[in-house]
């Protein structure tokens, strides 16, 4: 285990899971430490990353080539011994539009079960606001053994039959923009229409759209105010089993980080197949407008 | 004049732009899709703080601005601007490839550009589809603007 690494002091139930931009400028050059960076646009890594720092592409490397799925374990498997990272490597995370994509890496090594992952508060905008070294060099990495591990896709992902079967059971929070919970809109704006045939929201979701947890500067909020939004304005409370979702599971990957980490919640499941699984399904019951609605009985 | 062209035709140059992509292994088609990123050119001095008045390609997964001008003829040159921020280099690259394959050419010649150029460049499977979506609906909207800037000079 990594424990010989450090843990930064934050006031969060896991701080263990978070470290500030200068943890990173002292313990980046560690050789048990690897730091990932994971953006969606995947060409930004080559305008300048962090020293050291290694790429990964949530779309081509997490993403199974054909089936709408994650790679299985032996790719997993090879992908991180590709990236230096053994069992025991301390795995960092950070990228741009406040750490969504970091989150989901984050979360996609989680599902296998890597002991160490940590993400960046702030992300790479903090980093180079803060005016610290960028570089394009791409760090020679040597290939190292990952063990093949199961992935356990029931602990920390929740599949559409979790999410029906639940219905009014279990809280489910919505974390898109207010005008895509609506169903105003079935995509993000000014991002392109994806081709969700129906608009609206789970029914019984709270909507919580996951930027009211960070800070303009992309930082998380504080426990505080966190454990205001969520455990009362959302009406969590002590709650557990709460389920997140937003269009492919990207954005509810942050917003799963900062209910399983910051706060604390112990049992939190990120549907991935979102609101591109569930706006196609055929005869799913859906909600529109701004109440979260009822479960059908 | 030819409003209609009858047959779809790469102009030369983004042609010889797509060859290029395609002599490459994919690892490389991505850098060569950094260096248009890092070569687009800033818009002119004139379109400073005034990008509210150019058009918005809102298919973008950034946002994306664009402008056409027009020289006076029937068929008139068309100048293509383009102004996206550099953390957005997926975007930026296309935006290089169509200013630097299309500015410069007739209108005729834009219109008659293939609507499925965005895949020609190799790049699907490094790439989402969203980004090729943004590539396409950028050229989409640029026959658009001609388009109506063709009706708009022929009724005067």
């Amino acid at each position: 285990m990594s424990s010989h690494i450090p843990v930064e002091s934050w006031d969060y139930a896991h701080p263990e899971k978070l470290v500030s931009t200068q943890w990173v400028a002292e313990h980046k050059s560690n050789p048990n430490v690897v730091v990932l960076e994971s953006n969606e646009d995947t060409l930004l890594y080559s305008t300048g990353h962090i020293p050291g720092a290694v790429k990964i592409d949530w779309h081509t490397e997490l993403n199974d080539p054909v089936t709408r799925d994650f790679i299985g374990p032996e790719a997993f498997a090879k992908m991180a011994g590709s990236k230096g990272i053994t069992r025991e490597t301390t795995v960092i995370f950070y990228g741009d539009k406040s750490n969504w994509w970091a989150a989901y890496a984050l979360w996609v090594f989680t599902l296998y079960g890597h002991p160490d992952v940590r993400l960046i508060n702030g992300g790479r905008d903090k980093w180079i606001a803060e005016g610290r070294e960028v570089t394009r060099d791409v760090p020679q990495v040597t290939e190292v053994d990952y063990p093949v591990v199961e992935r356990d896709d029931v602990t920390e992902r929740a599949d559409k039959s979790d999410v029906l079967e639940n219905l009014g059971a279990l809280p489910l929070i919505d974390v898109r923009s207010p005008a895509e919970y609506t169903g105003e809109t079935t995509h993000m704006a000014g991002y392109p229409q994806e081709g969700t045939l129906r608009g609206g929201h789970i029914p019984t979701a709270e909507s919580v759209p996951w930027a009211t947890a960070a800070n303009e500067d992309g930082t998380f909020k504080s426990r505080q105010e966190l454990t205001k939004l969520y455990a009362e304005d959302a009406g969590l409370g002590k709650s557990d089993n709460v389920i997140a979702y937003c269009r492919i599971g990207e954005r509810s990957a942050h917003t799963w980080f900062v209910l399983r980490y910051l706060l604390g919640y112990e049992s939190v499941r990120n549907y991935d197949g979102s609101w591109t699984e569930w706006g196609n399904s055929v005869g799913v019951p859906i909600v529109v407008g701004a109440e979260p609605g009822q479960a059908p009985k | 004049m030819e409003r209609i062209p009858l047959a779809a035709q790469t102009p030369q140059v983004l042609q010889e732009i797509i060859d290029d992509f395609q002599e490459m292994y994919e690892p490389e088609r991505l850098e060569l899709l950094l260096e248009f990123s890092d070569n687009l050119p800033e818009p002119p001095e004139r379109y400073a703080g005034h990008e509210d008045a150019m058009e918005q390609v809102v298919e973008c997964q950034t946002p994306l601005f664009l402008a056409l001008e027009y020289s006076e003829a029937d068929d008139p040159e068309v100048t293509v601007v383009i102004s996206a921020p550099p953390e957005a280099p997926t975007t930026r690259g296309f935006a290089g490839v169509i200013l630097e394959g299309l500015s410069g050419q007739r209108a005729s010649t834009i219109l008659a550009v293939p609507d499925d150029i965005p895949n020609k460049l190799g790049l699907a499977s490094a790439l989402t589809p969203l980004r090729l979506n943004g590539m396409s609906a950028l050229l989409g909207r640029i026959k658009r603007n001609i388009t109506e800037h063709l009706a708009h000079e022929h009724a005067r």
